[in-house]
């Protein structure tokens, strides 16, 4: 199958982009400066990043939607407002997670932003599920630009007047450049920052725009240690099929009113997790020195029994130091608890810790 | 001192009577990005020719540092392990990685010298 391109790859290739395949997608990795360059300028300046990989569906309704998508997703959508943003899961019957998601709500319906690797799955399993009802449209026609950290606000604001009103986890429509923007208060470092969707043909320009401003652009090895050290887990990583929210200690993500009725695809695996606790738990995990222990290192207590398994792990540039997470036996997923890594057939010490490794505030009181 | 030698698996080596100095060539350091763990063989272990001798990690992965002569180890940098980045920096000069007591120094004439290497690691990475 041939390389899928965003509208973005020249700007990336004339940007010294280095590229990997990801989901089908040529992306960028890094540009000229390497990772720890491009993770310490989001952080204290303002990273955009190429999203359009991602998949934004629409869908189209009315209470009727809401009452449908109910059944599927695990939040209370009748109480959502109109351009409120929450995050949840596509699960199967057993719980285990077939994606993790952005679902907003707007004015015509939900706009829900998937992972790259699962969207064509999602959309089929959501065409199943609510059946030909409502209108469905997966957006190729747009792209989708993140812009984050500190300056993100500033920048963007400068281009579309009016999106420093926006509280996090919120969006609306903009006007720009004789177009229509979908722009939300979101991101995926741990950082104040954006997500904007935007027509194909429009998306160049307006990240040469943000570049002219000041903001630089981020590779895919940068967005994976901010999400790290933001503590965020990545479909494939810590989520897959085999994993339900509860294990993923994502419960927050449940509104709390679904639980007491269920009805949604899932709720009885996750209302007994919920009781009776999951056997395993993803937690945040701290090697002691400098050692990093990557995706698949095994985890064991200190009488030799394996006890769980690494699903990220890498080099935390703003923690300065080696960061993880894994799923662990429940008796071992206090904060604090001692645990070994096996890394190149040795083991070494490190520590159960609470998450996120890196914490900063997001904006929730504009208006 | 000898002449630089370079090897296939992108280490460099310098020889002052029986002792080599080892470290990673500069091409190797841009091709793994930031470096931010090293690992070191212990002092008077005794390593093979082309066996692992250390590790070095960046962001994105691991990878084997191999010694392109077999010996006894007699020194390892430490200020490497403390500061990884060191590495990026000074790849071919401060931040070399071990000294070896070479058990037999006519393993170096194997080796590519730099106009070899140079053309050996352009074709590899194109």
């Amino acid at each position: 199958m041939e390389i899928k391109k965003t509208s973005l790859n020249k700007l990336h290739q004339s940007n010294n982009a280095k590229f990997v395949e990801f989901a089908g997608y040529e992306m960028p990795i890094q540009y000229g400066k390497g990772i720890i360059e491009e993770h310490k300028f989001t952080r204290s300046n303002s990273g955009i990043f190429d999203v359009s990989h991602m998949g934004q569906l629409f869908i189209y309704g009315d209470e009727s939607l809401t009452a449908e998508l109910e059944k599927i997703f695990p939040l209370d959508l009748k109480n959502l407002k109109q351009n409120c943003s929450k995050y949840s899961f596509l699960m199967n019957e057993d719980a285990g997670i077939y994606d993790d998601l952005i679902i907003t709500k707007i004015q015509e319906g939900y706009l829900i932003i998937l992972n790259a690797a699962c969207k064509d799955k999602d959309y089929e399993i959501l065409s199943n599920l609510l059946g030909s009802k409502f209108k469905m449209n997966l957006d190729n026609n747009r792209s989708l630009i993140a812009i984050q950290g500190p300056k993100s606000v500033e920048i963007l604001n400068s281009i579309i007047n009016g999106v420093d009103q926006l509280n996090f986890m919120t969006g609306n429509w903009f006007d720009s450049d004789n177009q229509k923007l979908f722009v939300t208060r979101s991101g995926y470092t741990g950082e104040d920052g954006f997500e904007i969707s935007i027509s194909n043909d429009k998306a160049e320009k307006f990240v040469e725009n943000l570049i002219e401003k000041g903001a630089q652009l981020i590779g895919l090895g940068a967005r994976d240690t901010l999400r790290l050290e933001a503590g965020l887990c990545l479909y494939g990583h810590e989520l897959d099929i085999n994993k339900t929210p509860v294990e993923a200690n994502l419960r927050w993500a449940i509104s709390k009113s679904r639980l007491s009725n269920g009805g949604f695809i899932g709720s009885k695996k996750i209302m007994n997790q919920m009781q009776d606790g999951a056997s395993q738990i993803r937690v945040g995990i701290k090697p002691e020195g400098r050692l990093i222990a990557r995706e698949k290192t095994k985890i064991f207590n200190d009488t030799d029994k394996q006890i769980g398994e690494i699903t990220s792990g890498t080099f935390g540039p703003s923690v300065n130091g080696p960061i993880a997470m894994g799923y662990v036996d429940k008796e071992f997923s206090k904060v604090d608890t001692k645990i070994l890594l096996e890394v190149r057939g040795k083991k070494h010490p490190a520590n159960v810790c609470a998450l996120p490794f890196y914490k900063k505030n997001y904006v929730k009181g504009v208006n | 001192m000898s002449e630089v030698k370079f090897s296939k698996e992108h280490e460099w080596i310098t020889l002052e009577g029986d002792v080599a100095t080892i470290g990673i060539t500069k091409h190797a350091t841009e091709m793994l990005g930031d470096i931010v763990f090293a690992e070191l063989p212990e002092k008077g272990s005794n390593v093979e020719k082309d066996g692992t001798a250390g590790v070095v990690e960046s962001t994105k992965a691991a990878s084997d540092v191999y010694t392109p002569v077999s010996g006894e180890v007699v020194d390892t940098n430490q200020s490497i392990v403390d500061d990884p980045a060191k590495i990026n920096e000074d790849p071919e000069g401060g931040a070399w990685f071990f000294k070896l007591k070479v058990k037999d120094t006519s393993e170096l004439d194997t080796l590519m010298n730099k106009e070899e290497y140079d053309k050996f690691a352009k074709e590899t990475s194109s």
